[in-house]
């Protein structure tokens, strides 16, 4: 252990334990001043537990943390903040019922009585910065997530801080949004602010990082310059193994059609969206934020009304007024929003998986519990689900085995056509690479996907089909082969 | 341009309110002329005053999300301390009140304390302390009323100055405090965001434990208060009174548009609260409606007030 005047944060030997697993163990960091640094890692392999305890959210078990030469035995965020660490938290942790001036100021308020109307002000000039329009005097609870993101973004940079965590931070905005972002990173490595980088998003890793610390099952695996290394042995020191191919093969043969959607429209949403889907068949749906990708989905899966339109399954028009009338002519839909919409964290897995199709598994009213076990273990066992048995409360798995579960449920209903979308939204890359397979086991079973996504290697990679959409409406059709991520993004940006 | 439609539609609940307040004062005058009278309206604010107190104390807990079921025991406390030291020709009256006021405070504290450290839900912290209470009130009292009080004390809940009742004037003293605290110092900004969002208020860095340290002990303090403005006007330190006050105190606010989520409530929302509840007891007295029934209307209340609210909430949606 040795410190070095160069390195504006030191960490030695941290380790970290809950209920007697450890979390972190021995891991170590060296961070310049006015560097971006990464921090990669499955999740699992403890970079959020990590930067918590940066950020004095958790403890450390043992270790030591230097921070400009002195060493940090700080218990609280409080203390963090006024020594200059600040951390963009990748669950948005904002107060609904404040406006976006009061939150990016929370906590920062000096003397006893309050000063709205300096902050406000501030708060203007700082969102102008980040090229944001928004009106500071809102109240964060009319803001969308995008919005809510790039607020969450001004509330840690706005802290003047020497050290910058910043936790998945694009994982919501848009490629305008990150830009600017990213141009305010850069602005802040002149100032000589150190930037604590995560991102899962591989493009964004290789352009705006200096460094990349690697960790994995919460130990320090190696630190490499950005320049240096390359996407496959980078992966390679992530997941202990490499991946040859993330993307399993498509199937060469498709079926029948199975869902036709013909000039959908929803004012305001989108507008005379048609196409159509085989079994056995991908179609990647493709476009920026607000393009109408998910609206799409929801309308199709009778979430929202539509205005105009027709949905035809098998060769059959159908009319589909509420998820219920979804799933019973064979549509299931899988939610970007896993943890508002997917499960239920505190039922088990097997509880989860049970969920829609409970009448299945009672008699009376009564559970037949052995039909409902049955049927756990084997959608277990067939979507590989990883989890200490079947009683495990899902909140204690994994992000890519939530997932795993949430499509294990939407699978009991047998159905036809699945919309996925975001399948893989925060999840790290080996288990990535197990949805994927997942994925291609559906169409292999027959079924027809729709996959909703906006990172493109994922959307070129699997899809067979790709629709691209711009502010509501379908700007390109693509078979595989023809696509590329410039000609996406060009028709994506379509205006 | 959204958010700007929205920002008018906000204050609805709490306007709402006020609407169904001034609707039924508007019915209760047309039929009966003896409510709309300053006499009348002297005897419902008066009566109100030791409710609202209690309300203002529970609408910062609530708003951070808490819940605080002791304050009827902490008003019997509080009576049976200062009613102890009240007695003529012992100490002089700041006495009683500030040992009184002393009581409360520190049982809010406790039930801080205990919250905070032990994460143990504040619904069974306070509903034990409740109970603590009340044990406390009858052993200090040995079980009877403390009476022969001092006529200065006697003055707090009955005396006037320039013709206004004193119980008026605390009351309205406390609301302009309590409003101010809410509304204009860092600390109600942060009883808000504990309520609103309790993880993004730690990663703020705020010391969460202190802002909840902090309103159970202002609670408790208005509970003390609201204590001992009813001993000095019943002239009596009782240790059984104050039973039940803690539901109509949570009532007052709920109506009031203080969502038990957290996070929103207001001190003018509590106190329309308190004075509807106050003005439709007063009213059905008028009207001669047993008290039985009275109960039955008051009930259907606190739920209509809710029902609303919460169509109002997904109407703006």
């Amino acid at each position: 252990m040795t410190l070095n005047p160069e390195y504006i944060l030191q960490v030695f030997n941290l380790t970290k334990s809950f209920s007697g697993i450890k979390a972190l163990e021995g891991v170590q960091l060296n961070v310049r001043r006015g560097e971006v640094h990464a921090i990669m890692g499955e999740n699992g392999a403890g970079k959020s537990t990590f930067m918590k305890i940066l950020m004095g959210l958790l403890q450390a078990d043992a270790g030591q943390v230097f921070f400009e030469g002195e060493e940090l035995r700080h218990s609280s965020v409080h203390e963090a903040l006024k020594r200059g660490i600040s951390m963009i938290h990748q669950e948005i942790l904002m107060v609904p019922e404040l406006t976006v001036a009061q939150n990016i100021f929370l906590g920062r308020e000096n003397a006893l009585w309050l000063k709205d109307h300096v902050n406000d002000q501030e708060a203007a000039t700082l969102l102008a910065q980040l090229g944001m329009k928004l009106n500071p005097r809102t109240k964060m609870k009319y803001l969308s997530v995008a919005e809510m993101q790039m607020v969450e973004i001004a509330k840690a940079i706005s802290n003047n801080a020497k050290v910058i965590i910043m936790d998945e931070p694009t994982s919501a905005i848009s490629d305008k949004e990150v830009d600017a972002l990213f141009k305010i990173i850069r602005d802040l490595k002149g100032q000589g602010v150190a930037i604590l980088y995560i991102s899962h998003k591989m493009n964004e890793i290789y352009e705006i990082t200096d460094t990349i610390t690697v960790l994995r099952d919460g130990k320090y695996i190696g630190t490499k310059s950005t320049k240096d290394i390359d996407n496959k042995s980078l992966i390679a020191m992530m997941v202990g193994r490499e991946i040859e191919s993330l993307f399993p093969p498509a199937l060469a043969s498709k079926g029948e059609v199975l869902l036709e959607v013909k000039n959908l429209s929803s004012k305001g949403k989108f507008e005379d969206i048609s196409f159509e889907v085989r079994a056995g068949e991908v179609l990647g749906l493709a476009g920026l934020m607000g393009a109408g990708r998910t609206e799409i989905a929801r309308a199709i899966f009778g979430l929202d009304a539509f205005d105009r339109g027709e949905i035809w399954l098998k060769g059959q028009k159908v009319t589909i007024k509420s998820p219920q009338e979804a799933i019973k002519v064979g549509i299931g839909y899988v939610s970007e929003d896993r943890k508002g919409l997917g499960f239920i964290p505190g039922l088990s897995v097997k509880q989860n998986i049970s969920l829609s199709s409970l009448r299945r598994h009672s008699k009376r009213g009564l559970l037949q519990s052995k039909s409902e076990e049955e049927i756990a273990s084997r959608t277990i066992s067939e979507l590989k689900i990883k989890a200490s048995s079947m009683e495990q409360k899902v909140r204690y798995l994994s992000g890519g085995n939530q997932q795993k579960v949430v499509i294990g449920k939407v699978l009991q209903a047998s159905p036809e056509v699945v919309i996925l979308d975001e399948p893989t939204r925060g999840i790290d890359i080996g288990a990535k690479s197990e949805i994927y397979k997942l994925i291609r086991d559906l169409t292999a079973r027959g079924m027809a996907v729709v996959m909703i996504s906006s990172e493109l290697p994922e959307i070129l990679g699997m899809s067979d089909r790709i629709l691209v959409l711009s502010q509501g409406k379908q700007t390109a059709l693509f078979a595989k082969e023809e696509a590329s991520q410039e000609t996406i993004m060009r028709y994506a940006m379509h205006e | 341009m959204k958010n700007t439609f929205k920002i008018n539609t906000r204050g609805l609940g709490q306007y709402g309110i006020f609407v169904a307040f001034v609707l039924i004062c508007l019915l209760l005058s047309f039929i009966t002329p003896k409510f709309l009278t300053v006499s009348n309206w002297t005897i419902i604010i008066t009566q109100v005053s030791i409710n609202a107190l209690l309300a203002f104390g529970v609408t910062f807990v609530i708003i951070t999300g808490g819940i605080d079921l002791s304050l009827g025991s902490v008003v019997a406390v509080t009576g049976v301390v200062a009613a102890s030291m009240a007695h003529p020709e012992t100490y002089p009256v700041v006495v009683p009140i500030l040992v009184g006021i002393l009581a409360g405070v520190s049982m809010g504290a406790l039930n801080g304390l205990v919250i905070t450290k032990s994460k143990v839900p504040p619904f069974i912290v306070t509903l034990g302390m409740m109970t603590i209470g009340r044990g406390l009130a009858l052993i200090l009292s040995k079980g009877r009323p403390i009476s022969n009080l001092s006529d200065e004390f006697n003055f707090i809940g009955g005396g006037q100055i320039l013709g206004i009742p004193l119980p008026i004037i605390i009351l309205i003293i406390a609301f302009v405090i309590c409003s101010i605290i809410l509304k204009k110092t860092v600390l109600g900004r942060y009883i808000y965001a504990v309520g609103g969002n309790e993880q993004a208020a730690k990663a703020s860095g705020i010391r969460v434990n202190k802002v909840k340290m902090a309103v159970y002990t202002l609670c408790g303090g208005l509970a003390a208060l609201a204590g001992i403005l009813l001993t000095s006007r019943i002239t009596t330190g009782q240790p059984n009174a104050g039973v039940g006050f803690e539901l109509d105190a949570i009532a007052a606010a709920i109506i009031g548009g203080t969502s038990t989520s957290g996070g929103t409530g207001t001190m003018t929302g509590t106190l329309i609260g308190a004075l509807l509840i106050g003005v439709i007891s007063n009213g059905l007295d008028l009207l001669n409606v047993t008290s039985y029934y009275q109960q039955v209307v008051m009930g259907a209340i606190i739920i209509g007030a809710v029902v609303l609210d919460s169509w109002n909430q997904s109407s703006q949606k």
